[in-house]
């Protein structure tokens, strides 16, 4: 027989604390520091190593007449260039519909699409090689914006609305009506990491493919299928991502699938990594909207009727733009009643390249129309815009959504009172009323907004996740599960939920790559959902072990199951403790499997996409946020003075992590919102393409006083220890600094008048809203 | 501990000597290989590449320098710094900076205060930390937040990563990287494809020898050609060592700033001269483009939106031009621009450097900067102004703008305008409405032409109410950098 491990020298496991609900350092954080986390172009280069890059599209729409890559193939280092047509499988990489082509065919569809790919010796020589090509377009008409793709009609998918009531009447019966346009541009996800993948040939004519990617399961599908080959012949793995904010769900597979290609083409390792300037252009990014919303109310700006318009820009194809619509619809109530309404949101088809997944999913776009009308009630009515919004909040009796979904959590009204008590809303306000009296050019400005986020994805058969445990006979533990690490800490959260649910020390479980291998058929970390799903696999297969041990311990000591306790890295019968290590060599050489796999599937979910009713999410999280500004009348320049934020994440199963992913969304949410401007020009150019010129906050941005707390409540439905999803929600808590510009910008109309102010609110964009308050006078 | 495995021979007899992360080593590498590429292809790849522009400061390293037997180290994007450049230095890496005795200061408190998450960005925080640390810089928010400037982090809202700095500085830190004797093997500077003349004849006679090279200050516009545009560079002249360049003279009436002399080192010197111009610098650039930019690099690359023209034009500065064979001229910077990213600087000529009057520094003077971004942005609208006269009434003004034409521009019209008057709302319509006329700016993507216009306006406005004492300091109420 072998001989197993002796404990004693199995150094490093002697620690107990499971960590659970403790603040424990995100478990790559000295390989972060140290540079010796690898992230995929860390990895040591084969000798092989071919590297690609594309030539690219220049019109925004037109038919291709001649493509002459004589050149291209001649150029120094090149070893392959391919088109469409060498293809083996199927060239469509959609990850949804269809339409997502690997490379162009006859007719191109966007400024930066690719149309030929370049393999060569080094990432120079592909990339001038590139520019050899001779390519000859007949130009078509382009549609660049959602307000050309309506009059068009041009969608990527049907219009759908949620109706409830008769919202027409609602709104014509109503006391006043409040009415607005609002253009909220995109966001580039600016991860720190680029798109990137490495594809190595195997000797199963298959590859093994390490990319930066939220859903290695999808990578796997689509190279499987782009190479025409069974999809076990290809390993997909990601050990994690320098960031991914949704950038990563369905654009990394494009890359892993070309780098595949090349790889299985010509028999050697093939790298894949986007320069910065080709990954702004080439690749999707959080979609335009163009809202529209016209809402009745009654004297104290209580709301009887809301009619909205959403509108989002998906670009050339769908994508996953299916679900961000829907979810900009789903949210387009944020946390208010709305007694009557109708909701539309349009798919609009344009020549721009197709927008993806990003933190929050649609939501943010629904959710700032909402925000916008409720301080457009508050000038119309003459109340403080809190006041307006704590009237509205969903309450019982009133909390039927516009989807038909029930609010049964109702929290928001204790949070923001709560926060407005405790952050001294009501004095400020009045603080700033005086000081913006006595100052011509320079005014404050404050908000308060709720966020009410719904968790779980909208396509209900994504809502499930696997899980892979083994023990091994040192008492060292092992999981893999379907869920990837993008910085968000999930690996650390899994690892302290696996560590508890056995009662052994965190210390003592190694998380290790996600890979198609190990854990099958994933979702992808997307929708906030990675820790609700794949915390509860993986306590799923830690439960079957734990029970398979106490079941061995039990009938090995003549004891019943519930005599036995593990706790502590200790096996406790009878008043007998065994230290768990032993217990594992027992149980190993008693034939007792030390494996497991895990499932989990989301109750309670559905939803009908026809009649747009269901029960789409399992349950909500909530927070708010109160911003204060500073700005200059003069220029339009400001200052986020001060942040106060109360979030709902249940039990935090990490505070240090939980408090790290409301910091971080909040702040992204606030470039989004303020100085990161996404543009392309009239021919259909993204001009923002680069971070020379698309800002994203940097530390000096972040407010002077900026404070988190955590609303400790646990979450009412089964989830992984009563904890709250918490991704993308504290996004959202950043339209509070949105809220603030305007309402400095209102005080320039003594608050009579709401201005238009479109997103972000860059110090123009401020400086016009603060124009036309100035221009406001009452009839 | 990860080691590199280093070039070690010198086929073209380079002769490039370093040290990196306390080793000594000799490289041979195209004149144009950058310092990010080398460290990454000889196995140090915990340095980053997240733009190759100079803007994100995921590639930061730390660059120590031998300055009068006391090591200073300074933060430089890697993925803009040829390694030519970088002859007798000390690059320290992210895997550099931890010893047995554990983690660095700026390490340790990163790991405690959760100040990663995707871990990208965080080498490069590391080292801009790490680099305060070495160098003993106070423990001040202002200063955390000046190091960091140029290090973006897309996932942790920096709020950890300014309170580890604010920990890092605060705690007592014998370093064992400030050993002179790191330099002893080094031969400095670079004689092969770099060039790195030391004085002005050596510049001379290098610009002689290789007429078709391109001359290199700080690198920060040129070496997007590499890296963005995929140029290729057979040989480069480096101007930063040149002596006489990268000093700052005075006569009695007159600095002569050298043309090499980086933004870093006017903070310092204008730091009891002229606070505008400080809090101007503060955003310009980040923390890592300003320990390489140079005034004359500034000016060379004929910029229409660079931020150093407007303030020189308001202090009547002249540009000294000097040819290879040691011709030299004084060009005042109003007549220093041709056209659009032309100069009149000739394929023969360098630019020495920059001589300011110094009774222009006694002047009121504003320098305002209008961009989406407070730091490390590109201005939309850059605003200079200088004023005398005691407050209401205007006895001289200098008035120029960049970002609003093809050139940087004074405007004598206004200043004719406004001298000899009173400063009154009328007067303030009076020129609003005058630079409307005289200035027809672009849309683009940092601005739309209206808004453009309207902050030349604005800026003016509140120039002269500044002047006049109407309004405090924007930097001060609005805490723009102070």
């Amino acid at each position: 027989m072998r001989k197993l491990t002796d404990n004693e020298a199995g150094a490093g496991l002697n620690s107990v604390a499971s960590g659970m609900g403790d603040s424990l350092s995100h478990e790559s954080a000295v390989k972060h520091v140290t540079g010796e986390a690898q992230y995929v172009d860390d990895i040591l280069e084969p000798v092989d190593l071919l590297h690609v890059a594309t030539g690219q599209s220049t019109i925004a729409h037109g038919r291709i007449k001649s493509l002459n890559l004589d050149a291209v193939r001649l150029a120094e280092g090149v070893v392959d260039v391919i088109t469409v047509s060498d293809v083996p499988g199927d060239p469509d990489v959609s990850p949804v519909y269809t339409g997502d082509m690997i490379l162009a065919s006859a007719e191109v569809v966007y400024i930066g699409q690719p149309i030929f790919a370049v393999a060569a010796i080094s990432l120079e020589l592909a990339k001038r090689a590139c520019m050899q090509a001779k390519i000859e377009y007949e130009e078509l008409e382009a549609v660049l914006t959602p307000q050309q793709a309506l009059a068009n009609e041009a969608f990527v998918l049907p219009t759908r609305s949620f109706v409830k009531g008769d919202v027409d009447e609602a709104i014509e019966s109503a006391d006043h009506v409040v009415e607005a346009q609002l253009y909220v541009r995109g966001q580039e996800h600016f991860y720190l990491e680029g798109q990137i993948s490495l594809a190595l040939p195997t000797e199963d004519g298959g590859v093994h493919v390490i990319s930066s990617s939220q859903h290695p399961s999808e990578v796997q599908k689509l190279v499987a299928s782009v190479l025409g080959i069974n999809i076990h012949q290809v390993q997909s793995e990601t050990r994690r991502m320098g960031g991914g904010f949704g950038g990563k769900e369905s654009q990394a597979a494009v890359l892993a699938c070309t780098a595949s290609l090349f790889a299985i083409r010509n028999g050697r390792s093939v790298k894949y990594r986007l320069p910065r300037q080709d990954d702004m252009v080439q690749t999707g990014k959080r979609h335009d909207f163009w809202n529209r919303y016209r809402a009745g109310v009654t004297d104290q700006g209580v709301i009887v009727g809301v009619q909205m318009e959403l509108a989002g820009l998906c670009g050339c194809t769908a994508d996953l733009s299916e679900g961000i619509v829907d979810r900009a619809m789903f949210h387009a109530d944020n946390a208010y009643y709305y007694p009557t309404t109708r909701i539309d949101g349009y798919r609009c088809k344009t020549n721009t390249v197709s927008n993806t997944a990003f933190r929050g999913f649609g939501g943010p776009k629904g959710m700032i129309a909402a925000e916008s009308m409720m301080d457009d009630i508050a000038r119309k009515v003459g109340r403080d815009p809190l006041d307006v919004r704590l009237e509205n909040l969903y309450a019982p009796g009133r909390d039927e959504t516009p989807y038909g979904q029930k609010v049964e959590q109702h929290m928001l009204r204790d949070m923001m009172e709560k926060l407005a008590g405790d952050a001294d809303y009501r004095d400020r306000r009045n603080a700033i009323l005086a000081f913006n009296k006595e100052n011509a050019d320079l005014r404050k400005g404050l908000a308060l907004t709720p966020i009410k986020f719904g968790i779980s994805f909208t396509s209900t058969h994504l809502n499930q996740a696997g899980a892979l445990l083994h023990i091994y006979t040192d008492g060292s533990v092992h999981i893999n599960h379907g869920g990837t690490e993008m910085g968000q800490g999930l690996y650390t959260k899994i690892a302290q939920v696996v560590a508890s649910t056995l009662g052994v020390s965190y210390e003592r479980v190694m998380v290790s790559s996600t890979r198609t291998d190990k854990v099958p058929n994933t979702s992808p970390t997307a929708a906030s959902a990675g820790t609700d799903l794949n915390g509860m696999a993986a306590q799923n297969a830690a439960e079957k072990i734990k029970r398979r041990l106490i079941e061995f311990v039990a009938s090995d000591s003549g004891a019943r199951s519930n005599e036995v306790l593990i706790e502590n890295d200790m096996v406790m019968v009878r008043g007998e403790s065994r230290s768990f290590d032993n217990v594992i060599k027992a149980a190993y050489m008693n034939r007792v499997q030390l494996s497991a796999t895990g499932f989990y599937k989301t109750p309670k979910i559905h939803f009908d996409k026809e009649t747009g009713k269901g029960h789409p999410f399992f349950y909500f999280a909530n927070g708010a946020a109160l911003s204060e500004v500073i700005v200059d009348g003069l220029t339009g320049e400001y200052r986020v003075s001060q942040v106060d934020i109360l979030h709902d994440v249940g039990n935090s199963i990490n505070p240090a992590i939980d408090i790290g992913q409301i910091e971080g969304g909040f702040v992204q949410g606030m470039g989004w919102l303020t100085t990161e401007e996404l543009l392309w020009d009239d021919t259909g150019r993204v001009i923002s393409n680069s971070p020379a010129n698309y800002k994203i906050p940097t530390a000096y941005d972040v407010p002077e006083k900026f404070s988190v707390q955590l609303y400790n409540e646990p979450n009412r439905e089964e989830t992984i220890y009563q904890s709250k999803a918490v991704g993308e929600p504290p996004l959202m808590l950043a339209l509070s600094v949105w809220c603030a510009l305007r309402d400095a910008a209102a005080s320039f109309s003594d608050y009579k008048f709401s201005p238009p102010m479109n997103t972000p609110a860059t110090p123009e964009e401020v400086y016009y809203a603060i124009s036309a308050a100035k221009e406001y006078s009452p009839q | 501990m990860i080691t590199v495995n280093y070039h070690k021979t010198c086929p073209n007899g380079q002769d490039l000597k370093l040290v990196i992360n306390e080793q000594a080593v000799e490289v041979n590498e195209s004149a144009d290989t950058t310092a990010l590429q080398y460290l990454r292809s000889n196995g140090l790849t915990g340095t980053k590449e997240g733009c190759a522009s100079g803007d994100c400061g995921a590639c930061t390293v730390m660059v120590g320098e031998l300055n009068g037997g006391k090591v200073q180290f300074k933060t430089v994007n890697s993925c803009i710094v040829p390694i030519g450049q970088l002859a007798g230095m000390h690059i320290v890496t992210a895997e550099g900076l931890a010893d047995q005795s554990g983690l660095h200061p700026a390490q340790d408190e990163m790991v405690a205060c959760h100040g990663s998450q995707c871990g990208f960005c965080t080498p490069g925080f590391v080292m801009s930390l790490a680099a305060m640390v070495e160098n003993g810089d106070p423990a001040k928010i202002e200063t955390v937040q000046q190091g960091i400037s140029g290090n973006l982090c897309r996932c942790t809202g920096y709020r950890p990563i300014v309170q580890a700095g604010m920990n890092a500085l605060g705690r007592d830190y014998e370093s064992r990287l400030q050993d002179p004797a790191f330099f002893k093997d080094t031969k400095s500077p670079s004689q092969g494809n770099v060039q790195q003349p030391l004085n002005e004849s050596a510049l001379r006679e290098a610009m002689v020898q290789y007429p078709k090279a391109s001359l290199i200050a700080g690198g920060t516009d040129l070496m997007l050609e590499v890296t963005q545009r995929y140029q290729h560079f057979e040989r480069l002249i480096d101007v930063s060592r040149v002596m006489e360049l990268r000093s700052i003279t005075e006569t009695q009436d007159t600095y002569c700033i050298g043309a090499s002399v980086t933004y870093t080192e006017l903070e310092r010197f204008f730091a009891q001269r002229s606070q505008s111009l400080v809090s101007l610098l503060h955003r310009l650039g980040s923390r890592q483009i300003r320990n390489c930019g140079t005034i004359g690099g500034n000016l060379a690359n004929g910029s229409p939106i660079a931020d150093m023209p407007p303030v020189l034009i308001c202090w009547g500065a002249t540009v000294e031009l000097c040819t290879s064979s040691g011709q030299t001229r004084g060009v005042s910077i109003n007549e220093f621009y041709r056209g659009y990213r032309q100069t009149v600087l000739q394929a023969d000529e360098y630019i020495a450097g920059i001589r300011i009057p110094k009774r222009s520094l006694d002047s009121f003077a504003r320098f305002y900067k209008s961009s989406k971004r407070i730091e490390d942005d590109i201005s939309s609208v850059m605003g200079a102004f200088l004023f005398q006269g005691d407050g209401s009434e205007i006895t001289a003004a200098r008035i120029a703008f960049g970002g609003m034409a093809a050139t940087p521009v004074s405007l004598p019209g206004i200043e004719d305008i406004l001298v000899g008057k009173t400063i009154n709302k009328r007067l303030l319509s009076e020129v609003g409405e005058a630079i409307g006329e005289m200035m027809s700016p672009m849309t683009d993507v940092r601005a739309s032409a209206e808004y453009r216009a309207a902050m030349a306006r604005s800026m003016l406005e509140r120039a002269l109410n500044e002047f006049s004492g109407v309004s405090k300091p924007l930097v001060m109420e609005l805490k723009l950098h102070a």
